[in-house]
């Protein structure tokens, strides 16, 4: 079994910059990642084996990448830093054991065979960003809807283009990117619907202000959206997806300044093919909870691990970096994954630039306010409940009904997400909840209403972190039977 | 240049730059669902595009239950459509 100073679970941006400042402060380190290469989320790239001139197309802060990416390098295989990194990749973590001293990483690899079963390591950073935060709407599981991160990769990474006449809606500046991406690609993009207005941004211009390098993104992307003649569609939601076998049109609607669905108001349909979604992003808190670690809501209504201000859990040992304490873009997670680096080398024992970490610390609460300001600015709308219908698909694996899950509700009495579950099924199926988990817990409590952690740790608690063979289970040591150790359980 | 690969799809040959995945393969020779659902016998394909939601499972060389969202292209490569399939196991 491989034995590490550091494990790192993630090589997006956070984990990356956390990878390569732990290497380079002198800690053994492995670099695990589901993905075929390092980049993450925001970083996605065509293979590096098929190396392709124009490979930063349409990427920001391309050449940040670059830099880690040559460092990485640098440490796996450079002369003098040579095997400070191992880089795993194309192997989940599927759980993550916590010992007397240390972790055990349980690995699967993504597909075909598992080269590196078990990488136990004394410390840990979770990195494991997240997904598109979804919505249901009658009509999305049409194939030719797709969360607006996929529609992103596909073009990113395989530069293929998931429509040629699309519309992007839900909320958050990530449309802007996505709209832009697809019309530069050559897709002709009809509208931005955004549900929310921009006066939260107006109310709150030091949030914004205090990250400028977001404000002369907004500017190109403005640009972006002139030239194509996209039209960006403030207080618009698509309230109805209407098709066959795939997506033909979809209905639009207004909202109020409340959230809520217009009645008085009428648009006419869009013709499209294509429909990207997006309502912000869940970070992925398995790993973080499989370790016990402690969790809190954030601003978004989302589930975050909860850390110090050198990105510490509770659990010692144990960082967290990146989306996964808040949704909050990918310099964020450069700068938290430098930081969790920097208290894993120090905790450990290494000597570490004191005044960097300050920088980094200050750097974070700049990101944390312009993060927060974005959540409030562009809210899941109040109304999103209007437009569902009693047939709406809620659950795409289980194919459970919105019907389905008010009764469990309201006839069977359930007032919590976990009991939901078990009645009408929601979130039980391949994803586990990952895609419903969100409207879920939100369709279980009154309307208006926030989601606390006791809402939502339930669902964040899947047994695994990914799909696991019954075979690799049945075939995995666990520390307290695996010869090699000797400090458990003292 | 890149290069190519070929595939099938179904018994269709399909061509796909190497380093795409199979489900961008598909999507850029037009095809858009490849299983349909258990209850509901409804189409689907990609929707999440980065492996969390499992909507785009398909059977590559006779392997079921692949994510195509994942999967990278090889030459050669089978790939046949269809329902879930009802395994003992998940992976
Ligand atoms: C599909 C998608 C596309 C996006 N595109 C953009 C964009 O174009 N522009 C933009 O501004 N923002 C984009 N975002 C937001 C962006 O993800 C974040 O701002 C940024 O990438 C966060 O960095 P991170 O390091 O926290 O996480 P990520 O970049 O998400 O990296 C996390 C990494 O962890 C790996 N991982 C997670 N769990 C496991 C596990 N159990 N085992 C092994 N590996 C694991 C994943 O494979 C991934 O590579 C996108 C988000 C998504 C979900
Ligand atoms: S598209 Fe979601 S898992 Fe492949």
């Amino acid at each position: 079994m491989a034995r590490f100073d550091l494990a790192v679970v993630g090589a997006g941006p956070a984990g990356l910059s956390a990878a390569v400042t732990a290497a380079e402060n002198g800690l053994t380190v492995a670099l695990v990642d589901a993905g075929t290469q390092p980049g993450g989320q925001f970083w996605r790239h065509p293979d590096e084996h098929h190396p392709r001139p124009d490979e930063g197309r349409g990427q920001h802060l391309w050449s940040r990448f670059t830099d880690l990416r040559t460092r990485l390098r640098a440490l796996e295989s450079g002369a003098a830093t040579a095997g400070r990194v191992e880089l795993v990749v194309g192997h989940q973590v599927w759980f993550v054991e916590t010992l007397a001293e240390g972790f055990m990483l349980h690995l699967s690899a993504t597909h075909g065979e598992t080269r590196l079963p078990q990488v136990r390591a004394a410390s840990l950073v979770l990195c494991p960003g997240g997904y598109d935060r979804q919505l249901p709407v009658p009509g999305w599981e049409l194939p030719g809807v797709m969360a607006a991160g996929g529609v992103q990769a596909l073009l990113k990474a395989h530069r293929s283009v998931a429509g040629r006449r699309a519309v992007v809606a839900g909320t958050g500046p990530f449309l802007l990117p996505v709209a832009a991406g697809l019309a530069q690609a050559g897709a002709d993009v009809v509208a931005i619907c955004e549900a929310g207005s921009l006066s939260g941004w107006a109310r709150s211009p030091l949030g914004a202000a205090g990250v400028p390098s977001k404000a002369l993104e907004a500017v190109e992307y403005a640009a972006l959206l002139a030239r194509h003649r996209i039209p960006y569609r403030m207080r618009t939601v698509i309230t109805a997806i209407r098709g066959e076998s795939e997506v033909g049109s979809v209905g639009l609607g207004r909202l109020d300044r409340n959230g809520r669905l217009r009645t008085d108001v009428s648009l006419p349909d869009l013709d499209v093919d294509l429909v990207a979604f997006g309502w912000g992003f869940t970070p992925s808190l398995e790993l973080v909870t499989a370790v016990g670690a402690s969790t809190r809501v954030d601003v978004d209504e989302s589930l975050i691990a909860d850390v110090d201000d050198w990105q510490r859990t509770d659990v010692p040992g144990a960082y967290v970096a990146g989306e996964a304490t808040g949704v909050g873009g990918a310099l964020l997670a450069v700068a938290e994954g430098e930081l969790a680096a920097l208290a894993a080398s120090r905790d450990a024992g290494r000597p570490v630039s004191e005044a960097r970490a300050r920088s980094l610390q200050r750097q974070i609460a700049r990101g944390r306010r312009f993060a927060a300001t974005m959540h409030r600015a562009h809210p899941v709308p109040a109304g999103w409940q209007d437009w569902l219908e009693p047939d709406t698909t809620v659950c795409r694996c289980e194919e459970t009904t919105l019907g389905e899950i008010c009764a469990a509700t309201k006839e069977l009495g359930a007032t919590d997400a976990r009991t939901v579950k078990l009645l009408a099924r929601p979130g039980m199926g391949w994803c586990q909840g990952r895609v419903c988990g969100f409207a879920a817990a939100k369709l279980a409590i009154p309307v208006g209403e926030a989601l606390t952690a006791s809402d939502l740790a339930p669902l964040a608690k899947r047994t695994f972190a990914a799909p696991v063979s019954l075979e690799t289970l049945a075939t995995t040591p666990t520390e307290s039977d695996s010869a090699t150790s000797h400090d458990n359980d003292a | 240049m890149t290069d190519q690969v070929n595939l099938t799809f179904d018994g269709v040959t399909i061509t796909a730059a190497a380093g795409q995945s199979v489900g961008a393969a598909l999507t850029d020779a037009g095809i858009r669902s490849w299983r349909s659902t258990r209850r509901g016998d409804r189409p689907r394909g990609l929707f999440c595009g980065i492996g969390v939601c499992f909507d785009c499972l398909v059977t590559v060389d006779g392997r079921p239950n692949q994510r195509a969202c994942l999967v990278p292209v090889r030459d050669g490569m089978r790939l046949e459509s269809g329902g879930l399939r009802e395994v003992s196991a998940r992976g």
